[in-house]
């Protein structure tokens, strides 16, 4: 018996990824009574799901961020072991993306399809690294779906955020970066270039950095921003989610030079409308090499992308010779699009800077 | 090219003029001849080259990429030089990575058919930040936000040297500037340069404040109009003819034919205006001129430029800034009715025999459209600087107007926490046309609420925290930087003047806007209307 095409049993319902036969959905967008949980970033981990398949990390971050709505049975799972839900194995593959991020590995009489959630290809020390798995059908992300989107050298960018601290040392480095994931990669990242003064952050990303170390991730020495009288700050390194960069909690520090860690830091306008001084590309996400290398690499003969630039990224992928569709599953991406994008279109078409063209995030 | 993009790209997203001048300082400091000095002309626009036009670089990319990956690239990128940039295909380790110095003399001995070639060989050599770099820099276009004032400020403060001297040698010297660095770093002397083309720091008034009224000895000081266009130096002289600005920057191609008319030996002091058949025109109009690398022959006929003369520095290599200002007067009248220069004139005496004169012409200057009154001591010698007492500008009271709080802009740099520019409006009638716009938001009652300026000073810090908090506790939407307020915060608007514009929605355009009070206690509803505002345009 020929084995069933993967798009007989995967459907896009208005609760997100269905997988029928084993009654399951991966990452949903609502509350469903048993879900597979890739990553515990807000969009692919929502609170008040029945069971909840996870790795231990992710439940541990899930636990963390809704405490009694984590969901009701907690599953955990390790990468690299499988477990059979009604007629489909599911297997956790590591995603690269961030701490405890899995790819789902589906298989279902003796078809295969990996939904990879979100994902990179670079080195990242606060989490395991992105394998291919083989498979009939690729469930990708396309984030950074566009050629313009090749991340640079991450710790280049972490030398020009020290050399930038030098050059002013009256004032404090503000970085802007998410909560989960970023702001821990980017710990480790500037530790890594062998800086060991304490580094401190906005109350809002004490409670995760606190569970990456209890998770084993080693940070160094870390600290509350808050209450720190204001010149002790002058040529330390602060950190803070991306609303406070220009915000009144800034005040606090002294002349501080707000920078951001973000793949969408590459394109100048972005950066502008946040108000940032020294953009840092540092992003976890897959850039436009890596997504197409990726591709590659699976060498699936279908390829389903989800959230992004999907047209972009279908358009090369049929090219190349892949059968590739958009899977519209609204919810995906909210986490790491723009969060002012949409407002910064308005912006643009009220005051009609020039050379300004629409500011459009990829996919829409 | 790889420390000059870092330069580009820090500064164009820097807005603290400390922080630029660092980011320049540290650069011409450690960065060698010849790279620097290019560098240098490149921030001051100095540097000539065939420049690359948009459309080969659209070529260029387009024999590279996917021509639909290119175009929602763009689309998304929006600036063509940037997509370029980030869209190129790497070719690691393809040719040598090309510095600055071999980019600006390559491109000038290079024929114009080649340029597109090599532009493609430089761009696989390049990093992204690199490429970026050189396409703005061969397109003609840094923007970086830094003026030739600017730069040579980070000069004075890198090199620890007086801004003024670098001033008076600068003109005189040209790319990659190898003299000015050694001077600049005590390896040789300073340039010697023909003198005579050089710019002298300008001697400028200090405002007369209310207090200063009734010290005042009148009678030791003569009073002229203060003219409201841009102040320049006409240096001319042994076959060259040159305007500079009040910071010393050259303005010479944009009023050429002013450049024209200066066929004398001499430097002189002026104000540069719009004048059609002798009446002075709006300083709307002299904007028109302004900033233009190109003059068309029709801005030369409907805003034809003028200088009004205030004063004489030098008469062919005589220094006359040591003589008292009758006398500097007197070589004025004389030199003008010598040589009689095209479009020109000088700034008349007026007659005052004392203070109750002054405070009267001062009244008129609101009927004529002036701004108000320069005092200059008689036994004033020419002094470069602002010194107190000599020069004063006694500007007149400015016009008010109560004005709608409509949105707010976050600031720069210190500011950015804080929404600091504040666009207003005033009422008007809503339209048939306007209300079929649909939802008109500030609508009331038949009146509607039209923008008609926007003020970032006049506030004390005080009271910006307090705008900074009402603008948050009011704000209905969010578009990014900007946040549209409810409309019920009077600001009383002070203005110097206001001109017809068809830039503006409203029609009209005021001059140097500020909020001068809060008024808490005033109802929006009571605010002024645009035609108030309209009965206060000079024609």
């Amino acid at each position: 018996m020929p084995a069933p095409k993967p798009e007989s049993w995967i459907q896009i319902t208005d609760r997100g990824f269905h997988v029928a036969p084993g009654g399951f959905y991966v990452d949903p967008t609502r509350p469903v009574d048993y879900a597979v949980v890739t990553h515990g970033h807000a969009d692919h981990a929502r609170p008040d799901h029945g069971h909840v398949l996870a790795t231990p990390e992710t439940l541990a971050i899930m636990r963390h961020r809704y405490q009694d709505r984590a969901g009701r049975v907690h599953d955990p799972m390790r990468t690299g072991e499988s477990r059979t839900i009604g007629e489909v194995t599911v297997r956790f593959v590591p995603a690269g993306h961030v701490l405890g991020s899995a790819q789902a590995v589906l298989e279902y009489r003796g078809s295969r399809v990996v939904v990879s959630g979100d994902y990179k290809r670079r080195s990242d020390p606060t989490c395991q690294a992105f394998e291919p798995v083989a498979c009939d059908a690729f469930v990708t992300e396309a984030t950074f779906g566009l050629p313009v989107f090749r991340h640079p050298d991450a710790a280049g960018e972490i030398r020009r955020l020290l050399a930038a601290r030098e050059q002013f040392p009256e004032r404090a480095i503000l970085v802007g970066s998410y909560a989960l994931g970023k702001a821990q990669r980017l710990i480790s990242l500037i530790r890594a270039e062998g800086y060991d003064r304490p580094i401190y952050l906005h109350g809002a990303l004490m409670g995760l950095c606190e569970l990456y170390r209890e998770l084993g991730i080693d940070l160094g020495p870390l600290a509350r921003a808050t209450g720190q009288n204001k010149k002790t700050l002058a040529g330390e390194i602060v950190l803070a989610p991306p609303a406070a960069l220009n915000d009144r909690w800034a005040r606090r520090l002294p002349e501080p030079l707000p920078t951001m860690a973000s793949g969408w830091m590459r394109v100048r306008q972005r950066a502008r409308q946040r108000g940032v001084e020294l953009p840092l590309v540092i992003s976890d996400h897959a850039d436009w090499d890596e997504l197409t290398q990726t591709l590659h690499d699976v060498g699936a003969p279908q390829v389903w992308v989800t959230h992004g630039s999907e047209e972009a990224l279908c358009h090369w992928a049929t090219q190349q010779g892949f059968r590739a569709r958009a899977l519209a599953v609204v919810g995906w991406g909210e986490e790491d699009a723009d969060p002012e994008d949409s407002s910064a279109q308005e912006e643009t078409a009220q005051t009609g800077q020039p050379g300004d063209r629409a500011h459009r995030a990829p996919g829409g | 090219m790889e420390r000059f993009a870092e330069l580009l790209d820090r500064l164009v997203f820097t807005s603290s003029r400390n922080a630029k001048l660092r980011l320049m300082g540290a650069y011409f400091r450690t960065v060698g001849d010849p790279d620097r000095g290019h560098a240098l002309a490149a921030l001051t626009g100095v540097l000539e080259f065939k420049e690359a036009k948009p459309g080969q670089i659209r070529g260029l990319v387009q024999a590279r990429v996917d021509p639909v990956l290119f175009e929602w690239s763009y689309d998304y990128v929006g600036d063509l030089a940037e997509t370029t940039a980030l869209i190129w295909p790497a070719k690691p380790g393809a040719n040598r990575k090309p510095e600055i110095t071999q980019v600006v003399e390559t491109l000038a001995e290079t024929k114009r058919a080649h340029v597109p070639d090599l532009i493609a060989r430089w761009l696989d050599a390049l990093e992204p930040t690199e490429r970026w770099a050189l396409l703005k820099l061969i397109t003609g276009g840094l923007r970086v936000g830094v003026s030739e004032r600017l730069a040579k400020t980070a000069l004075s403060e890198a090199f620890a040297t007086d801004l003024a001297e670098i001033e008076e040698v600068w003109h005189g010297l040209s790319p990659p500037y190898r003299e000015l660095f050694a001077w600049l770093e005590g390896r040789q002397g300073r340039p010697e340069i023909d003198t005579r083309a050089a710019f002298r720091p300008l001697m400028l008034a200090n405002p007369l404040e209310d207090h200063e009224l009734d010290q005042l000895d009148v009678e030791n000081y003569r009073a002229e109009w203060k003219w409201d266009g841009i102040r320049v130096q006409l240096v001319a002289g042994g076959g060259v003819q040159r305007i500079f600005s009040r910071t010393g920057e050259e303005i010479t191609g944009t009023f050429p034919e002013i450049a024209d008319a200066m066929t004398f030996d001499a430097v002189l002091d002026g104000e540069l205006l719009v004048v059609r058949q002798g009446v002075v025109a709006s300083f709307n109009d002299l904007q028109q001129r302004l900033n233009r690398k190109t003059v068309t022959k029709e801005l030369l006929r409907d805003y034809p430029a003028h200088v009004r003369l205030y004063d004489i520095l030098f008469e062919s290599a005589e220094d006359l800034r040591g003589l008292t200002f009758d006398d500097r007067r007197a070589r004025l009248q004389a030199f003008l009715e010598r040589t009689r220069p095209a479009r020109m004139d000088a700034s008349q005496l007026l007659p005052a025999a004392g203070m109750d004169d002054l405070k009267q012409l001062r009244e008129e200057a609101r009927r004529r459209g002036i701004e108000g009154l320069m005092l200059k001591r008689k036994d004033s010698t020419y002094v470069a600087g602002r010194p107190k007492g000599p020069w004063f500008k006694w500007k007149r009271d400015p016009l008010t107007l109560d004005a709608v709080l409509m949105y707010a802009q976050r600031g720069h740099g210190k500011r950015s926490s804080y929404f600091s520019d504040y666009t207003f409006g005033t009422w008007r009638p809503v339209t048939e046309r306007a209300s079929e716009e649909a939802a008109n938001k500030s609508e009331v009652n038949g009146w509607e609420l039209v923008p008609v300026g926007k003020a970032y000073f006049g506030f004390t810090d005080q009271e910006l925290r307090q705008l900074d908090k009402w603008v948050r506790d009011h704000t209905v939407e969010r578009y990014g930087p900007v946040r549209a307020v409810d409309p019920q915060l009077v600001l009383e608007v002070a203005f110097d003047a206001v001109h017809p514009s068809n830039r503006h929605k409203s029609g009209v355009a005021m001059r140097f806007p500020r909020v001068s009070r809060i008024r808490w206690d005033k109802p929006a509803s009571e605010a002024d209307t645009l035609e108030n505002l309209e009965k206060l345009v000079e024609r």
